[in-house]
C-alpha cells in the first residue's frame, strides 16, 4: 500500500509538472508582450524596459519557467535592490491587470467555488441516484420513459440557456427567489443561501441527467444478478431488494465518477459562475482569459489540473474503501 | 395430505410453453427429484413454485402448498411464504451471494424479514447458529466475512444456512452441487440429508445428475421438453424404467464395469 501510494504521488507530480510546463509554454509563445500590457497607454520605451527587467521577461524560456517553479515552492523576488518585491511560496506571480497577488486572488475565490461545487454535487447525486433507481425498476414503463426524456433534455440544454431561463422564470416572473445580491454568509444567511439555489440547480442538471442514465444502466445490470434473485427468494420486500441488493453494487462506479466530476468542478465552473456573477475561480478564469492576464490563467489552469489529479487518486483510494472484494483479501 | 401438490402447471412465454401442464405430489418431509436435461423445464418449475418467474413468463394451473393455492396468492402474501416456509438454494453459490455484504448479514436478512421485532444482535446469533448447523468452523468469527473469502463448498453451506435459518417446511435445491467438485458435492448432499433429518423439511432436488437423485430422492420426476415423461419411486425408476427416454438417460450414465461402446444418442423430437 505504501509503495502504491508513493508510486501514485510520483505519477501525480509528473503530470502536474508537464501541465505547468505546457501551459507556461503556450502563454510564453502566444501571449502579446505583457510589458506593453502592464505599461498601459502613457508609456515610454524606458518604462517598458524597466518592467521587462523586473519580471525577467528577457530571460530564456526555461529560465523563466524555473523561476516560476521556484516561486511556487520556495518564493521569489521580483526586481532588484530597494524596489525588489518578495513573493513568498506558493507564489503564482502578480496579476498584469490589478497587480494583486495571484495566490491571494485564488485563496479568496476558492471557498466560493467550493460552495458552488458541493451544493451542486449534493443535488445531482441525490437526483441522479434516486431518478436512476426509479427508472431502472420501472424499466420500459411510462415512468422510465418520462425520466429518460427529462434526462435527454437535461443533457442537451446548455448551462447558459438554462441559467437565463431559470432566472427569468423564478426571479423575474414568479418572483419566488429574490434578486441576487452579493452578501457575505454572516450578514444574511438566508439571502446568501437563496443566491446559490439557481447556480446549484443549473450546474446540477447536466450532471444529474448523466448520473440518472448511468445509475439506471447499472441497476438494470445488477437486477439481473443471481444474488438479486436470492434476495427475492428470501421474501425480502421489493424496496429492500432494490436498495440493498441492486443499488449498492451499482453505486461503486458512480462514486468514482462523482469524485472526478467534483474535483473537476473545484477548478471552477466557468459558464455558471460567469452567468450568475459568482466571484469564484471559474469567473476569475473567464475574466483573466478575456483580459489575457497570463499569471492568473496559468494559476487557474494549474489549480484545475491539481484538483483533477488529486481527485483521481482520492477516487482510487475510495474504491478500496467501498468494495469489500478490494478491501479484504481473497479467500483464506 | 401432501405438503405440495402441483396440478396442470404451465409456464409460458407468450405463445411458447416451456412447462406444459405437469403435476406431482410431495408428502410432508418427503423428497422429490426432478431430473432432465438443460431446457427440460425443471428450473422453470421450481421458479414457478417460488413465484419468481422471470418477467414475461406466465403461470397456469395450481400449486397447492399446505392447503393454499400459491397461484392464487397476492404477491404480498406469497412473499410471506417465500424464504420463510419455502426456501430455495441455487446453483452457483458465488454469484448467488451479494459480494457487498457479509455472509452473516445475508443470513440474518432472511430471518429478520420474516420475524418482526428481531434485533440485529438476535439475528446475528441466529446466523451464527445456522452456520454452526451447516458445519462452518469458527462460525462466530466467519459470520463477519464476505462471500469471496469462502471456498465454493463453504459458500454453498452459507446458502444452506440461509435457507435453514427460518426453519422452512420445504427446501427447493436447484442444481446445488453442479458448480462444485465431486468430493464437495458429496459433502453438500450429506449435509442436505442431515438437515432434513434434523428439521423434517421436505426437499425438491432439481438436477441433471442421476447419481444425485438416487442419493437424496424418494420419488423421481423425469422431465423432457416441459413435460413429465415418467414419475415413480427412485427404486422403480432406477431398476425398471418404463419410458424410453428414462432408459436412455440411465444408459448415458457411465459405469465402471461397462464396455466402451458408442454414445447412445437421444432423439431430438418429442419422445
Amino acid at each position: 500500500m505504501a509503495r502504491y501510494l508513493v508510486h501514485r504521488v510520483f505519477g501525480m507530480l509528473v503530470v502536474l509538472f508537464l501541465v505547468s510546463l505546457f501551459t507556461y509554454m503556450v502563454f510564453f509563445l502566444l501571449a502579446p508582450d505583457p510589458a506593453v500590457q502592464i505599461c498601459g497607454k502613457t508609456c515610454t520605451p524606458e518604462r517598458i524596459d524597466q518592467i521587462r527587467a523586473n519580471l525577467s521577461l528577457d530571460d530564456p524560456f526555461l529560465v523563466q519557467f524555473l523561476h516560476f517553479l521556484q516561486g511556487l515552492f520556495l518564493g521569489r523576488d521580483y526586481g532588484t535592490g530597494a524596489s525588489a518585491v518578495h513573493c513568498s511560496a506558493p507564489c503564482l506571480g502578480y496579476s498584469f491587470q490589478s497587480a494583486q497577488s495571484v495566490t491571494d486572488m485564488i485563496v479568496q475565490r476558492l471557498p466560493v467555488t467550493a460552495v458552488v461545487a458541493i451544493g451542486a454535487a449534493v443535488l445531482w447525486l441525490l437526483a441522479g441516484v434516486v431518478g436512476g433507481l426509479i427508472s431502472a425498476v420501472r424499466e420500459g414503463r411510462f415512468t422510465d420513459k418520462f425520466i429518460t426524456s427529462l434526462t435527454l433534455g437535461g443533457m442537451s440544454v446548455p448551462n447558459y440557456v438554462l441559467a437565463l431561463v431559470l432566472q427569468y422564470v423564478f426571479v423575474v416572473w414568479l418572483q419566488w427567489l429574490p434578486f441576487p445580491q452579493a452578501v457575505p454568509f454572516a450578514d444574511d444567511p438566508a439571502q446568501w443561501f437563496l443566491n446559490f439555489i439557481l447556480p446549484w440547480t443549473v450546474l446540477a442538471v447536466g450532471y444529474a441527467s448523466s448520473y440518472t442514465r448511468l445509475t439506471r444502466a447499472n441497476v438494470i445490470d445488477t437486477l439481473g444478478e443471481n444474488f438479486v434473485r436470492t434476495a427475492r427468494a428470501k421474501g425480502l420486500r421489493p424496496d429492500l431488494v432494490w436498495r440493498r441488493h441492486a443499488l449498492r453494487p451499482a453505486l461503486t462506479p458512480i462514486v468514482t465518477i462523482a469524485g472526478m466530476d467534483f474535483a473537476g468542478l473545484l477548478g471552477g465552473a466557468l459558464i455558471t459562475e460567469s452567468v450568475f456573477g459568482i466571484n469564484g475561480v471559474g469567473k476569475l478564469a473567464a475574466d483573466s482569459i478575456t483580459k489575457n492576464d497570463q499569471p492568473v490563467i496559468m494559476a487557474v489552469t494549474l489549480l484545475a489540473a491539481f484538483f483533477v489529479v488529486v481527485g483521481n487518486m482520492a477516487v482510487d483510494l475510495l474504491y478500496s474503501a467501498i468494495d469489500p472484494r478490494v478491501r479484504v483479501g481473497a479467500a483464506s | 395430505m401432501s405438503l405440495l401438490s402441483v396440478r396442470d402447471l404451465t409456464v409460458t412465454f407468450g405463445d411458447t410453453a416451456v412447462v406444459g401442464g405437469i403435476g406431482f405430489d410431495l408428502p410432508k418431509g418427503g423428497s422429490l427429484g426432478i431430473v432432465g436435461e438443460s431446457g427440460s423445464g425443471k428450473s422453470m418449475t421450481s421458479l414457478a413454485v417460488m413465484g419468481l418467474l422471470p418477467r414475461g413468463a406466465a403461470r397456469g394451473g395450481s400449486i397447492v402448498f399446505d392447503g393454499t393455492d400459491l397461484c392464487a396468492l397476492t404477491e404480498r402474501r406469497m412473499r410471506a411464504i417465500r424464504g420463510d416456509r419455502i426456501a430455495m438454494i441455487f446453483q452457483d453459490p458465488l454469484s448467488s451471494l451479494n459480494p457487498y455484504y457479509t455472509v452473516g448479514t445475508q443470513i440474518a436478512e432472511a430471518y429478520r424479514s420474516h420475524r418482526s421485532g428481531v434485533s440485529r444482535r438476535a439475528a446475528r446469533k441466529v446466523a451464527v447458529e445456522a452456520m454452526e448447523r451447516v458445519h462452518i468452523k469458527e462460525a462466530g468469527r466467519r459470520v463477519d466475512d464476505y462471500p469471496h473469502q469462502f471456498s465454493g463448498g463453504m459458500r454453498q453451506r452459507v446458502m444452506i444456512a440461509m435457507a435453514l435459518s427460518t426453519e422452512p417446511e420445504l427446501i427447493i435445491a436447484d442444481e446445488p452441487t453442479t458448480a462444485l467438485d465431486v468430493t464437495v458435492q458429496a459433502q453438500i448432499l450429506d449435509l442436505l440429508a442431515e438437515v432434513r433429518r434434523d428439521t423434517g423439511a421436505a426437499l425438491i432436488m432439481i438436477t441433471h445428475d442421476l447419481a444425485v437423485v438416487s442419493e437424496v430422492a424418494d420419488t423421481v420426476v423425469v422431465m423432457r421438453h416441459g413435460d413429465v415423461v415418467e414419475t415413480g419411486s427412485t427404486e422403480q425408476i432406477f431398476s425398471d424404467p418404463q419410458h424410453p427416454y428414462t432408459q436412455a438417460l440411465l444408459d448415458a450414465v457411465p459405469r465402471i464395469d461397462d464396455e466402451i461402446g458408442d454414445l447412445r444418442l437421444l432423439s431430438g423430437g418429442e419422445a
